[in-house]
């Protein structure tokens, strides 16, 4: 397939590809507080702003609580949004992240993952947005900056498509992909702006009677966000479930428009299974550590040994139908969490694709890795080592340990 | 036991902030400041927030708690009514306290714990590159702005005295002698005591620079540098609330000082008032065993980890039948 249009490749950090997908992207407002490692994002998007190279209005506000309360105050009003955060910054937005999925707007959020205090850790994991999985925001998460630059244009027409209407986080690992420096191909300006494309709204019927755009105008007033006792609230979150429903195929659909323009696809945009169709022992992660896992599964493949990769892009909504096809017929599958949910049988993503297999007519055997907390190094070797124990496992015909750590002293 | 100063310090934890930088000024003042009390570092607990400033509490050889951006004041709080009888200081940057945390600060005043807070006053976020704080005033252009200040900086020590700080003071970093003083006062204030901590920020804040503070851009005709900092006790400033007659007239004297910036910037004590009581006061007049056996000297379970709270009184009363 020939790349529709001409592209310009750059050396960025994943955070300037946020950057520099974001100025493309004609966004309306920006409101952020700095945090690290999240903070050359909007340092980026301020000079953009300050060079007056884009039309957007930026507000410095005095928390993350505010920021992501002034984006969702823009977004209701029809602006296009965006912030950015991390860490401690994304749990101070906890409330503000429910009422924004709450109001149905969609604002597009990078979350740089970084470890939460304490003990106070600036480095990688995906503590700080697993900790908002149940806040009612799509999460898709990034390999490389190629794909952090790709996803941050997807998200707009991901979050504002009408029948999806939600707010989206896209994670990059903190510092690995953060602040590391990567090709990124670049599409020309007007090339984003047209697959962007303005917001649209659904038509709404208002208090007084009349049909409107769903966003707050004078000339059409309305009410969003209010008060919903026992007799309606259930019925709202019914709803905000339904368009996580709809953000599956939504996703798809943007995924292989995107491959139109740009020649780049991620998978089905879901899930991307990397050498799978014949595996018998595989692995499941997200984020940067499929790219080394990658590799380890090509030496694998030359040794002869049916190794395979499923990294798993689209968080929330969860693609359940595909993640089971997709494994069902391995023998044994490693899930590898960067978070830990304590007190839990495992970790998060641990938890869905056990979830998930349930169902399968024959069920794989499924151990759990927790790796990488607090930005620890996963060195090739320990991720090798997860193959190792997968034919184990197979040979052995059971799981001796389902919990795993990679990587700990103990 | 007489300690030194050189005692508060933490030879194995190395302090990275940039060279020139305030915060080693106000890690001095409060080594030395400890000493000449004769606290020793059992005594003492540094609360600290996020920012340059955080790191205080890593530097100084006494109990230290780093927690998290803006809450600074709530943990110095929960510290000091669970063991009155430690002395808490809290420390933070502009942005923590008076930024994201500025409604801590606030509420913080309507108590009047006997504690002290400092805040590094550099008009930038030197952490995450140099972002306007809410000190910097409006229309000033430090390096990292692209255009000058669009917001008004909050007037710290007005918001301390309006929201119920006992004690409001400033003081300069690099006059380590004259905070070491400010600081000892504020620890010796019987009640809630602010003291506003001017300090350079050598990397992002080119505006109030340590030559901005001499006034080396301005010199009288023997090319002598004029100094903006003035001692507010060398004017014959009273700052001290002997009266509640007089509590009005004192605050006002003392918001209408803290107004002065520009050529000439008042350092030194704005207001005193010890007669305010004390929330370990107000606890006491409630529970008149408090300071003796306050929260944290408290048993919470014996032996076999069981409460030692007798709960069946209060159970009879819900007992229906």
């Amino acid at each position: 397939m020939k790349s529709v249009v001409k592209q310009e490749r750059m050396a960025l950090s994943g955070d300037e590809a946020v950057a520099y997908a974001v100025k493309q992207s004609d966004v309306d407002v920006v409101a952020a507080y700095p945090i690290t490692p999240q903070t050359i994002i909007v340092e980026r998007f301020s000079e953009y702003v300050a060079n007056g190279e884009v039309q957007t209005e930026y507000i410095c506000t005095e928390s993350e609580h505010s920021a992501l309360a002034a984006c969702l105050a823009a977004s209701v009003t029809g602006a296009r949004t965006f912030t950015a955060s991390a860490s401690a910054g994304l749990a101070l937005m906890h409330e503000m992240l429910f009422v924004t999925s709450g109001c149905r707007a969609p604002v597009v959020m990078a979350i740089a993952n970084r470890a939460l205090s304490a003990p106070l850790n600036i480095h990688g994991d995906h503590s700080d947005s697993m900790a908002q999985r149940d806040s009612g925001w799509i999460q898709l998460y990034a390999e490389n900056a190629q794909e952090v630059y790709d996803s941050i244009i997807q998200a707009f027409r991901i979050a504002e498509d009408v029948d999806v209407l939600l707010p989206i986080m896209v994670g990059l690992d903190g510092f690995t992909l953060s602040h590391t420096l990567e090709n990124v191909d670049t599409l020309p300006d007007d090339a984003v702006k047209q697959f962007v494309g303005s917001r649209k709204f659904p038509n709404v019927l208002t208090h007084e009677g009349k049909k409107a755009p769903f966003k707050l105008d004078p000339e059409t007033p309305m009410t969003m966000g209010p008060i919903a006792l026992p007799n309606y609230y259930f019925e709202f979150k019914r709803q905000q479930e339904e368009a996580m429903k709809n953000a599956l195929s939504v996703i798809q659909k943007v995924n292989s428009e995107y491959a139109k323009i740009s020649d780049r696809s991620y998978g089905n945009g879901l899930i991307e299974p990397y050498r799978l169709d014949d595996a018998e022992i595989a692995a499941v992660c997200l984020g940067s550590t499929a790219g080394t896992m990658k590799t380890i599964v090509d030496a694998l493949r030359e040794k002869g040994v049916k190794a395979g990769l499923l990294r798993l892009r689209t968080f929330r909504p969860l693609p359940i139908e595909d993640l089971r096809s997709a494994l069902c017929n391995v023998k044994a599958v490693a899930v590898m969490d960067r978070c830990m949910s304590f007190g839990g049988h495992g970790g998060p993503v641990f938890h869905e694709i056990r979830n998930v297999l349930y169902d399968a007519d024959v069920r794989p055997y499924v151990v759990n890795y927790i790796y990488g907390l607090g930005g620890r190094d996963t060195s090739p070797l320990e991720l090798r080592s997860i193959y190792s124990d997968l034919q184990r496992i197979v040979a052995a015909k059971r799981v001796e340990k389902p919990i795993q750590y990679l990587g700990l002293r103990e | 036991m007489v300690l030194k100063p050189s005692d508060f310090r933490v030879p194995e934890v190395y302090a990275d902030w940039c060279p020139g930088c305030g915060d080693f000024g106000i890690m001095n003042a409060l080594q030395m400041a400890f000493a000449e009390l004769g606290l020793e570092p059992h005594q003492i607990v540094l609360v600290s927030g996020i920012g340059c400033s955080g790191k205080e509490a890593h530097n100084v050889k006494c109990y230290g708690v780093h927690t998290l951006h803006g809450r600074t004041l709530p943990f110095a709080m929960g510290i000091k009514v669970a063991n009155p009888n430690l002395e808490v200081l809290a420390i933070g940057g502009d942005g923590d306290g008076l930024g994201i945390g500025a409604g801590h600060f606030v509420n913080a005043g309507r108590r009047n714990l006997d504690m002290t807070y400092i805040i590094h006053n550099n008009g930038v976020y030197g952490l995450t590159k140099g972002q306007a704080s809410p000190t910097l005033r409006l229309g000033v252009q430090t390096k990292s702005l692209p255009k000058p200040n669009i917001n008004e900086a909050i007037n710290s020590i007005g918001l301390a005295i309006i929201s119920g700080f006992t004690f409001a003071a400033r003081s300069y970093a690099y006059d380590v002698r004259h905070l070491k003083d400010t600081i000892k006062q504020a620890i010796q204030h019987k009640g809630l005591a602010f003291i506003d901590c001017l300090q350079p920020c050598p990397t992002y804040n080119n505006v109030t620079t340590k030559e901005w503070y001499a006034g080396e851009d301005r010199k009288d005709a023997s090319g002598k540098p004029q100094p903006r900092l003035y001692k507010l006790e060398e004017t014959g400033f009273d700052p001290v609330v002997h009266d509640w007659a007089e509590d009005f007239q004192k605050k006002m004297a003392a918001l209408d000082k803290a107004r002065e910036w520009g050529d000439r910037i008042p350092i030194g004590v704005f207001y005193k008032n010890e007669l305010e009581p004390t929330f370990q006061d107000r606890l006491t007049s409630r529970i008149p065993f408090y300071m003796q056996r306050p929260p944290a000297k408290q048993k919470l379970c014996d032996e076999n980890g069981f409460s030692t709270v007798d709960l069946s009184e209060f159970m009879k009363e819900l007992k229906t039948s």
